[in-house]
This record gives structure tokens, sequence and C-alpha cells, in this order.
């Protein structure tokens, strides 16, 4: 054996190939104490809509004070090809190595089919599930917001007169079903007579239709309206126009009625958000699959509003209490859908972060509406 | 006419060898003078706001046109569009304005999903053509029956394609969340996904799929049907005029019928990719606006579907180079639509400068 | 609140038709003027799109939702006149000039219009017809915007102008022969062009309703199309005004269906109930069409029916 020293050219190759080790084995890219990384968030529809996409560029601007950390945006990006080349152009020109799509519809096909083309770059998907199947470099998040939706129901519950309360849904896909029926819920643990009457407009963004439809809620009797659209301004100050209660939804919309508006339950991105990159800047990873509610900061509720009487204050804390406390659970069975089949068997008991109810396809027992 | 009458047309205008090509030429200078005109006028837009048009112009380029990766971003949008502006630009042989073409694009992309889940287990050879010419079929009975309504009962072609696409986009929501839906399609309600075999590929080497090759033998097809074939002669006498062409003993019912259909199976084929190329399964991003921005190029192309390639490579790249824009100057989204509106709008103002300068008309060379 | 039943239906539609015609009315009225002359604007919706911008950005900062609808107006004029006078140059085709401008309106709409989707500006005022009625559902359905009862007023005024009056027979001259208008002395481009101009105004005034008044908010999405759909609605009442109330509060009426029937419990195939102004003015058409008169009441320098 030899002791002639190495050369200083083969030393120098040794060690680029043991960090080469170091950086593959503590997992992929953002696994390394990053001093600079540019970050890129994706929105469907105009970021200032007041509702879902600014709620996610409101907690992008919550990062942009982060030292190190560059924040690049892209807004009303179609979940076509348009945002394949959109996360493959921040990717390319900016150097993205950790994209926020926002939009449900970007999960499947796109992120899954560029995933596997860019291993060292993260996509972390809003409200898709990531299963093991799925690219390792791919992660989903989303916040069981429904419990925030249950207790805008409490209030609700205390607030109608008729009996009967309205909300205003864009399509019947199982986050939107979720919330209706947590709203009915969250109003007949007040009074089991209640019921809600729920109408679709078949789109995310519609403004005269989602007028038209808080128009004909209230026509209907409903004197407690809320919604779930991309933006629920119109929604909240028609409703509030005709004389309902609003609560409201993504974001806090109580400026457009004081008076009128109850509460609401809204999405904090920033604190989500600013977790994250402080756990990525820090060395570490974000986990494949993250969820959290009222208790994780994920979503919260809006101030409560002059008109929620005492009764539904104490009854609104006590239900926070114990969301707050976990194993709260609203939907458990027996429980009915309204067609009259049970879809929840005696015994049977969800808990708000059982997969499950991620795909929810039935609107509950005393939900005025049908699923499609 | 024939070739020879052409050339015997010519001859007595007294016009030599370089008349034809100074004729073209000016087709060529004036578009792209005005396209100049255009990017100029934006950049005082620009200057006006604060920004600066050299670093604006700079990014769109390059996320447009200045790397291999902005080549495949603009060449995958122009795809579709290339097909939205055929159908648009064939029925205007005849003189009709179809505005429709949204319709077929979704009804047709909804033919090819549905069809493709139940074609699963047959080969590819058979299964993607059957699917491709069921898209097609879709959207040439689409726009074929605005073609017969106008034939037969005399209804506005503008109008009624209009309405067809409002219609045909309800039909696709309704069949999407209703009968054709994949129950495990949870938040976003689609047609269950095409298999692997029966997806339309990349052309090799490229980051694009095989939509665009096809798209872009369409336009050169599209070319040579209606300036290379008696078909084609007869559309333009009857776009001219009808009543003519009926004296002259012209087909102007299979006319109307085959062009309108003609021009929706482009669009059909236009859905078709997009399921099987982009989506994998049919659902509500096939109303991605394609078939009305093929109404801007059809009109910017003056109708020529060879034109319409240059014309949809200029959107998409414009479109292409949205995002860099909006994510490097801090712009808006808009910015790229009203650098779009302000370019179309000066070329569309210099068609009136054709046949001004004494440069491109060589019968007035002699003379000076 | 008083339970309609099945009456809730009606009164909706009724209802509806009130609310969502007037951007409709006004546009098809812009429309016919500028095409009685002998063009097309195809680009209104811009218009439109602009309009409520503009008009929500000037009533919020002035606190005056009459000086939006103004404001409104103004900039509805000026894509007119850009309209007008572009394609008063000879070999330019007015299809794709509107086109292009449509784009131009929208774009600038949503360059300009970001800071405004938040604040929440002053609403036109509604008069209330309904007074005399107990059922708040009908006296919320008869809660009339001053803006449709003049659109009204101006269908009838129009209708009134273009039948006894001069400036209405210069109008169907300059519309029907660019060479009989020539012959009479009048000069047909400046006529165009002022009728594109105040057709324009019209568009502008329809996007303020949609801002200002109902639904009431600007955003991108503030418009679904109305402003293209108006146009398209004015060859649908054969270019005269009183067939363009007809036809306004026709799909404003059908629009209030989808909601309607959900509320009373029918809600299935919604997509397909919200079709329904679109199938209803095509079945109208079909219905009204004859293939000897395709053109009837259009004016013989329109491109789009040459």
């Amino acid at each position: 054996m030899s002791h002639l020293p190495l050369s200083r050219r083969g030393f120098l190759r040794g060690t680029a190939g043991l960090a080469g080790v170091t950086a593959l084995s503590s997992l992929p890219l953002a696994a390394r104490a990053a001093d600079k990384l540019t970050v890129g968030f994706i929105y469907v529809g105009a970021k200032d809509d007041y509702g879902y996409n600014q709620s996610h560029a409101e907690g992008a601007a919550a990062l942009k004070s982060m030292p190190g950390v560059t924040v690049v945006e892209e807004e009303k990006v179609a979940e076509t090809v348009d945002v394949t080349k959109t996360m493959e152009s921040m990717i390319n020109f900016d150097g993205a190595t950790l994209l926020f799509p926002t939009s449900f519809g970007y999960f499947d096909p796109f992120i899954l089919e560029l995933a596997p083309k860019y291993k060292t770059v993260r996509f972390e998907h809003c409200g898709g599930l990531w299963t093991d199947k799925d690219p390792k470099n791919v992660g989903s998040y989303f916040g069981y917001i429904d419990m925030a939706v249950y207790l805008n129901g409490i209030c609700a519950g205390h607030a109608t007169k008729s009996k009967k309360i309205g909300f205003v849904a864009a399509k019947p896909i199982p986050q939107v079903l979720e919330n209706i029926n947590c709203f009915l819920l969250g109003a007949r643990a007040v009074d089991p007579s209640i019921t809600c009457q729920v109408i679709f407009t078949g789109e995310w963004s519609m403004p005269v239709k989602e007028a038209e439809a808080t128009n004909a809620l209230c026509d209907a009797g409903c004197d407690v309206i809320t919604a779930h659209v991309d933006g629920p301004k119109v929604v909240m100050q028609t409703a509030a126009g005709r004389g309902a209660y609003i609560c409201g939804y993504h974001a806090n919309q109580s400026a457009l009625a004081p008076d009128k508006y109850l509460t609401g339950a809204e999405w904090n991105w920033g604190k989500v958000y600013t977790d994250f990159l402080t756990k990525v800047m820090a060395g570490g990873t974000i986990d494949n699959f993250v969820r959290g509610g009222l208790a994780e900061g994920f979503v919260k509720m809006s101030p409560l509003g002059p008109a929620v009487s005492d009764a539904a204050r104490k009854q609104f804390a006590d239900t926070q209490a114990a969301i707050l406390k976990g194993g709260f659970s609203v939907f458990k069975g027996p429980m009915k859908d309204n067609t009259g089949k049970e879809v929840i068997p005696a015994g049977k008991v969800y808990l708000e972060t059982d997969v499950a109810l991620e795909s929810m396809n039935y609107l509950v027992e005393g939900v005025l509406g049908s699923t499609s | 006419m024939t070739d020879q009458a052409m050339a015997r047309a010519q001859r007595r205008s007294g016009v030599d060898g370089l008349a034809p090509l100074a004729r073209r030429a000016e087709g060529v200078v004036l578009p792209l003078g005005a396209l100049a005109a255009g990017l100029a006028l934006f950049g005082l837009l620009l200057l006006a706001l604060g920004k600066s048009p050299v670093e604006f112009y700079a990014l769109v380029y390059k996320a447009g046109f200045g790397t291999a990766f902005s080549w495949a971003n603009t060449l995958s949008r122009a795809a579709p569009l290339l097909f939205a502006a055929l159908c648009v630009a064939l029925p205007a042989r005849l003189g009709l304005v179809v505005i429709g073409g949204e319709g077929a694009i979704v009804l047709g992309g909804t033919a090819t999903g549905a069809l493709g889940v139940w074609l699963g287990g047959v080969p590819p050879a058979l299964a993607l053509p059957l699917m491709a010419a069921a898209g097609a079929a879709v959207g040439a009975l689409w726009i074929g029956a605005v073609g017969a309504l106008r034939h037969y009962r005399g209804v506005n072609e503008t109008i009624a394609s209009l309405l067809m696409a409002y219609i045909g986009i309800a039909l696709m929501n309704h069949l999407i969340e209703g009968p054709l839906r994949d129950p495990a399609s949870l938040n976003k309600p689609s047609t269950a996904p095409l298999p692997d075999a029966l997806r339309v590929g990349d052309i090799p080497g490229m980051d694009v799929h095989w939509g665009l090759v096809v798209a872009l033998v369409c336009c050169v097809l599209t070319w040579v049907l209606i300036e290379r074939t008696t078909w084609g002669f007869a559309a333009r006498i009857a776009g001219d005029n009808v009543r003519a062409a009926q004296v002259q003993g012209l087909p102007v019912g299979r006319l109307i019928l085959g062009f309108t259909a003609l021009g929706g199976a482009f669009a059909g084929l236009a859905g078709f990719f997009e399921v099987a190329a982009v989506q994998g399964s049919a659902n509500a991003s096939l109303a991605a606006g394609y078939g009305y921005t093929g109404i801007l190029i059809a009109f910017l192309a003056r109708q020529n579907p060879l034109a319409v390639i240059p014309v949809a490579l200029l959107l998409a790249g414009f479109e292409a180079s949205s995002g860099l824009v909006q994510r490097r100057m801090d712009l808006p989204d808009a910015t790229i639509l009203v650098l779009k509106a302000v370019v179309f709008v000066v070329i569309l103002v210099s068609d009136t400068l054709y046949g001004r300068f004494r440069l491109f008309a060589p019968e007035r060379w002699r003379r000076s | 609140m008083t339970d309609l039943g099945l009456w809730a239906v009606p009164v909706a539609i009724l209802g509806g038709a009130i609310r969502v015609s007037t951007p409709f009315l006004f546009v098809s009225l812009g429309e016919v003027l500028t095409e009685r002359a002998g063009r097309i604007n195809l680009g209104l919706e811009g218009t439109l799109v602009f309009g409520a911008m503009a008009g929500y950005a000037v009533a919020y900062e002035s606190g005056s939702a009459w000086a939006g609808v103004l404001a409104a107006a103004l900039a509805g004029v000026i894509f007119g006149l850009l309209h007008g006078l572009i394609c008063s140059l000879p070999k330019v085709n007015d299809i794709a000039i509107g086109i292009a401008l449509m784009l131009l309106g929208t774009g600038l709409a949503f360059f300009f219009g970001t800071p405004y989707v938040q604040p929440v500006a002053p609403r036109l005022p509604a008069i209330d017809l309904g007074f005399w009625s107990g059922i708040p559902q009908v006296q919320a359905a008869l809660t009339v915007n001053v803006l449709f009862l003049a659109g009204i007023a101006l269908a009838l005024g129009m209708a009134w102008m273009l039948r006894a009056t001069r400036v209405g027979l210069i109008l169907r001259v300059v519309g029907d022969s660019t060479d009989a208008a020539r012959a009479m002395g009048l000069r047909p481009n400046a006529i165009r062009i002022g009728a594109t101009a105040a057709g324009g105004a019209f568009a502008g005034v329809a996007g303020a309703y949609l801002s200002l008044f109902y639904p009431g908010a600007w955003s991108q999405g503030v418009s679904s199309g109305q402003g293209l759909m108006a146009v398209a609605l004015v060859i649908f009442a054969r270019w005269n005004p009183l067939n363009c109330v007809w036809a306004a509060l026709l799909f404003g009426g059908a629009g209030a269906l989808g909601p309607a029937l959900q509320s009373v419990g029918l809600s299935e195939g919604y997509y397909l109930y919200y079709a329904a102004p679109y199938v209803l003015t095509l079945g109208v058409l079909i219905a009204t069409s004859s293939p000897n008169r395709a053109t009837a009441g259009a004016p013989g320098e329109l491109s789009i029916t040459k």
C-alpha cells in the first residue's frame, strides 16, 4: 500500500463526492439548512378576490419578511397546461425549489406528472390527498375548516327566527358538502328542527348567479346565510341587504355588514406557511401529509358580531373549547342523509381528522338540496 | 379562375415577375411594422406607469421565445389555439361569423373522455383514432348544427353559435358531475382517468404533445382546401354573394354544412387533445377559453389558415411570458391582456394601409 | 317571511327578470343604435367591464354612485369613439376591431381595477314599487333600480326616435345605404362615429349597474359575458328597441329559473336549469326565423348580415 499523498485534485473530487452523499442522505432538497430559498405561489384566480385566493396570497405575504426567503407569485393560472408551464417557469427562471400550487385541480394530473421530472423541487399542494403511491417530493396540506363552519352553524342556529338557514355553494364536491353538513349540524345543536336550504351555482366565481342564489334563499325564507364560493363578498352584501344575518367564509367579511355579521370561518395560511418555511430554513422537511384545524391554528373564527346573543356566545365558547381539546366529533352514527339512507351506522364516530370525511358525497338529513 | 387565366390577367396588367413578390412582401412587412408599432405603443404605456419597457420586452422574449423551455411553453399553448382558430376561419370563408367554438371544444373533449374510459382494453392504435374521431364528430355535429340552422331556418350563425357554446358548457358540466362522473374524482368532478396507454404523448425530443403537429397539418390542409380546390373556390363565391352562387348552381347548402362541420371537427380535435394529452380525463377545465382566443387569432390572420400559425405562436408566446412578467416586474396578470389588445388593435388598424405604399405596388413603379 | 310554496318560482322569475335584465337592456339598446347606423361593435363586453370598474372606482373615490354612472358612461363614450374612428378608416374590419377592443376594455379594467375589489362603494338607490304588497318576497322582487326604469324609458324613446324623428331617419338611411346617405348630403362616417360613441355610453352604464347595484361589487368576474350576449340579443330583437326590452326580460327571467327551482327543491341537474336562458333564446330564435327572411329588419350596411 502506497503512502503517497493524494493529489490535490483527487482529494477535492473525494470530498465533493462525500458532500454529495451527505446531501442525498439527508433527504430531498430542502433538507439542508438553506440560507436562501425561492418559494413559488400559484393561484387559480385573482389574488385579491376577497376570498380563497386572497387568503393564500396573504399567507404568502407573511413570508416576505423572512430572511433568505424570496416569494414569487402568479395569479389566474388555469388548471390546464398553464399550471404545468407556470411551475416549470418558476423552477427554470426563478430557481424556485418549493412550490405552493394552491388550487385543488392542480394536483392530478399536473403536479403528479411534473414532480418526477424535478426531483429536487418540493411540490406542496393545498387540498390534495397525498398517498404513499404518489411522488415523494409531493406533499399535500389542508385545514379542517368544517369545525369552524360548525361554529358558524351554532351562531346561525341561535340567530334564525324562521328556523331555516341558507347556503350558497359552488359545486357539490366533498369539501363543500362537508361544510354544508357542518353548518346545519351546528345549527341543529341549538335547535334540531332547523333546516338548511342549499343552492349550487355551479361555478367558483360567478357574482350574478351568487346574488340570484342569495335572493332565492331569502325568498325561500332563509334568514341566516353563508357561502362556499371563491369570493363570498357578493353573497354577504346581498344577504345583508335583504335583512338576513351572515356568516363569513375564507376571510373576515364583517366590514361588509358589521351589524349582520355573526362570525366567520377563516383560513389562517399566514401561520401555516410561516411554520412550513421556518422548518425548511432550519433544515427540516415538511411532512407529505399535513392537516390541521382550529387547534393547530390552520383556521380561525372571525370575532363574534354584535348580533350574537349571550346564549349563543356561551354555546359557541363551550363548543370551541371542546374542539380545541380534541376528540370532538359531529359526524357520528346513526346518521341519515337527506334521502333517508343511513350514511353512518350507529356506534361509528368520525373525528375531524378522519380521511374518510374527505370523500363525503352526501347531504345530511335536514339539508334541502341534492348532490347532483 | 384557372391558372392560365390568372397568368393572362397578370400579363394584361403588365406586371413583371417581381410583382407577386412585392405584393406578398406587403402582407408580411405591414403586419410586422404594425407589430413593432403596437409594441412601442404599449412600451409608452409602461413608461407612463414607471416601468421599463426594455426590461419588459426582454422578459417577454426570454419567457416566450428565448430558451428551449420557453418554446415548449409557447408551442404547448399554441396547439389548441390553432384548432380553435380554424373553427372560425373555415366558416368565415363563406362569410359566416362563428364565435362558438368553445362549445365544440368542451363537448369534443367530453366525448373523448367518455369513450376512452369505455375503450379501456382496446389497443391504442385502434382506440386513439376512435377517440379522436368521436371528439371531431361531436364538434362537427355541434358547429354543423349552427350551419344547418343557418341554412335551413335562417337563424343567424353568430348568435346561434354563442348560445350553443353556453349550452355546450352547461351540458359538459352536467355530464361530468352527473352521469359520466367518476365517483373517485373527489373535489374536481371528472370522468374516470384514461388508462396510460390511451394518453397522447409528447413529440420525441420536445416537451410538446402531438396535438401541435396535427394542428399544423390541419392548418396546411385547410389552406389547400380553400385555396386550391373547387370547393374552396365555390365557398369564396358563396361567401361574396350567396344569390350569385345559387344562380350559378353552386351547392350552397352543402358548402355551409360542410365548412361549419369541418370547423367544428377541428374544435372537437382540440378537445380530444386537451383530454388525451393534457388533462387525462374530461372535466370543467376544458372550458379554458381557447374557443374565444381562436376568434381573435382567425380575425388577425384575416381568416387565412396559414397566417393563423404565426399569429397563434405570437399570442401563445405572449401568454407564456405572462408569469415571468408578473413575478419580475410586479405587474398584474392583466398586463399581457392589455399588451395583446394594444398590439392587435394596431395590427388591425394597419389593414387600412394596404395599397397605400408604392413600394408594394409594382404597377406603379414604372410611372415613377 | 311568508312561505310561498311553488309561487316562489314565478315571484323569483319576476324579480330576477327585473334585477338581471338591466345590463342586457342597456348594452343591446346601445348596440341597436350602433348597428342601425351600419356598424357592429362586438367590443361592448369590454366597454361594459371597463365601465363596471371605472364606475365603481369613481363612486368609491367620490362617494357618489351617480358620479360613478357618469364616469362609466364617459368611459363608454371613449371606447365607442375609438371603435368609431378606427372603423372609419378604409378596409378596417369592424368585427375584428370589436373583438380587439373587447380585450382592451377587459384588460385595462383588470389592470387598474385591482385596488377596488375590497372597498365598498356606495350603491345606486332603488325604488320600492312593491309597497302595496304585504308579502316580503314580492316587495323584494319589486325593489326596482332607477336604471331599469331609465332603460325602459330609453327603449321607448329610441323606438319613437327611430320611427318618427329626423335623427332616426338619418340613422336609418346611413345604416341602410352609404351611397344614399351621401346623396342626401350626409356624412356617414361622422354619424356612425356618433352612434358608436352613444352605444358605448350605454354599455358603460350597463357596467356601472353591475358593479354599483346588482350584484353590486367590482371583481374580475363581475361580467359573465353579459356584454357579448346582449350584442347577440340585438339580432334576436331584430334591431328593434322595444324588442330589446322583451329579450332582456326573457333572458333575465330565465336566468332566475335555476336558483328558484333549487330553492323549492328541484335541484337535480341544476346545470341544465342554468342553461335555460340560452336554450330558451335559441328556441325562440329558431321558431321565429325563416330561411326566406334571414336578415329581416337588418340595416343594409351591416357587415354581419350582408
